[in-house]
């Protein structure tokens, strides 16, 4: 597999096809692991960087731990190629804005990603489509555990698996699941999850993970405290009461949309589909609006010609890295926004 | 006074914040020695553990924060406060004292780490017995036998004694 390869459809998380796909987009676990007998990174030289990147790459490539792992030297490779991966949700922005011997292995479907040399040394992370945390735990455990069979992770009796920030300590693990909530947003009721999720301890994030605004009303919920709660009751927590909860407070407002306010969102729905079907510039963020609208029309069935699976991979195909890698040229501002306008119409008119 | 465990006399006095409540344990010398991961493992008088406590608290611990350092990596505590992140696992060990409210704080006043445990430790290639949910397996027995699948009972008791053995 070449990274190239992966420009033309969505990974398996966007494919919309999980349980409560019409509210959760993807879900996510992460688990923080440090290599033992290593400094973290921050006081690592750069040669220890580099012995350890090529350390746990070839761990990490020898394990097997996925079908059809690629690995990608991100201090090697361009600028266009370290967004892409940002835009697929298989880096962290910053990883792809850092310096040194570093890098990430993709495996199965995207499902599996593993970053090296991170802020910790390893960051493993398993993203499934749709509401599939106890999944995604499993998955990840055990990759966990075939990494574990080769490295020897810093660990600690009473702080558990130690990592570079404290944070982290203890499991290390960060459980994220990605909301759509538009119905929430439109009747100006996402103020009061923002507090229940506060009271909670929960953070709430936008697309981009960490310091990036909710855009097109999609946001990122996750646990905070890692010490003292085992992983499987932090998932089971997520999975079986909290995001529930979500999805159902976000049901009633879509319900109380068309019982109260038909028209308006009727109204709603059909200029955001005009606008994506005509507009001739199309910038990011407008365009995450906009399909976020759409969305909402096809899952509440106001909107009956235009299929989820579109609506899905327009959300990660319209990104910048995306455009330009499919268009294989760098493209700025109005030429940008011209492709853009002019895919998404190409897409959503059947062509 | 008599150890919490058992009938010896107690000569271990320990103090444990637990979810920001105070817990007193007296052990014996064999009990303590068993006892994993308790924060304090010495015969300090717990008036003494106590203030020492306000003082890591109040920032007046014995060693002057500031200076703390790390002789594994060379990271120090200021450096720490400053830029958030720890230069090595071994500062875990050094700024215990220092860190343990600072971890409360982000973690809901959890001080202990709960759950998976790698099977080998930290590269002592220590074998120790991988964590197993007793009280989770519990359910599961109950619930296979609630549905009368006694094949899979028998197995899941097996696997409680094998975990409690
Ligand atoms: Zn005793
Ligand atoms: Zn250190």
């Amino acid at each position: 597999m070449k990274l190239s390869d992966l420009t033309q459809h969505a990974g398996e998380w966007l494919r919309g096809s999980g349980p409560m796909s019409e509210t959760v987009i993807s879900s996510r676990i992460r688990l923080a692991r440090n290599v033992a007998g290593f400094n973290f990174l921050t006081k690592c030289t750069r040669h220890q960087r580099q012995a350890l990147e090529q350390k746990v790459r070839q761990v990490v490539l020898d394990a097997d731990l996925a079908p059809q792992t690629l690995y990608v030297d991100l201090e090697q490779a361009p600028d266009v190629d370290r967004q892409l991966l940002v835009e697929r949700h298989l880096i962290s922005k910053p990883h792809a804005a850092a310096e040194g011997a570093r890098g990430v292995a993709i495996g199965q479907d995207e499902t599996v990603s593993i970053m090296v040399n991170e802020e910790d040394h390893l960051r493993v992370q398993v993203l499934r489509s749709g509401l599939q945390l106890t999944e995604a735990w499993e998955q990840i455990s055990k990759i966990d555990d075939a990494l574990e069979d080769k490295l020897d992770f810093a660990f600690h009796p009473r702080f558990g698996y130690l990592t570079a920030c404290p944070t982290n300590v203890g499991t290390g693990i960060r459980v994220s699941v990605m909301l759509h909530l538009p119905a929430l947003k439109l009747t100006g009721e996402i103020e009061k999850v923002f507090r229940a999720a506060k009271d909670l301890k929960l953070a709430v994030r936008g697309l981009y993970g960490e310091g990036t605004e909710a855009t097109g009303d999609f946001y990122q919920i996750s646990n905070q405290s890692t010490l003292g709660k085992a992983e499987d009751e932090i998932v089971e927590e997520f999975g079986r009461v909290v995001i529930p909860k979500i999805i159902d407070y976000e049901h009633h407002a879509r319900k109380a949309l068309v019982s109260e306010k038909a028209v308006a969102l009727d109204d709603k729905v059909s200029r955001a589909l005009g606008l994506l079907r005509n507009a001739r510039l199309m910038a990011t963020d407008e365009t995450l609006l906009l399909l976020s609208h759409l969305r909402m029309g096809v899952h509440m069935g106001r909107v009956k010609d235009v299929d989820l699976r579109t609506i899905n991979e327009l959300f990660l195909l319209t990104q910048p890295a995306h455009l330009q890698k499919m268009q294989g040229k760098k493209l700025e501002g109005d030429v940008r926004r011209a492709a853009r306008a002019d895919f998404i119409r190409a897409r959503l008119n059947g062509r | 006074m008599k150890c919490d465990n058992c009938n010896k006399t107690a000569t271990v006095h320990l103090t444990e914040i637990k979810a920001g409540k105070k817990i007193e344990k007296h052990l014996c010398e064999a009990c303590a020695a068993a006892a994993e991961g308790l924060p304090v493992k010495s015969h300090m008088p717990i008036n003494e553990l106590l203030t020492n406590f306000v003082m890591a608290h109040s920032g007046m611990a014995g060693k002057e924060p500031q200076t703390l350092q790390c002789d594994h990596c060379g990271m120090t505590w200021a450096d720490f406060r400053q830029n958030g992140l720890l230069g090595c696992p071994n500062d875990y060990a050094a700024f215990e004292r220092e860190l343990t409210p600072l971890l409360q704080r982000a973690h809901d006043g959890a001080t202990h780490h709960v759950g998976k445990q790698p099977a080998r430790r930290g590269g002592t290639g220590l074998a120790v017995r991988r964590h197993v949910d007793v009280a989770k397996l519990r359910k599961e027995l109950q619930k296979a036998v609630e549905g009368e699948d006694y094949e899979r009972a028998a197995k899941l008791r097996d696997q409680i004694k094998q975990a409690e053995g």
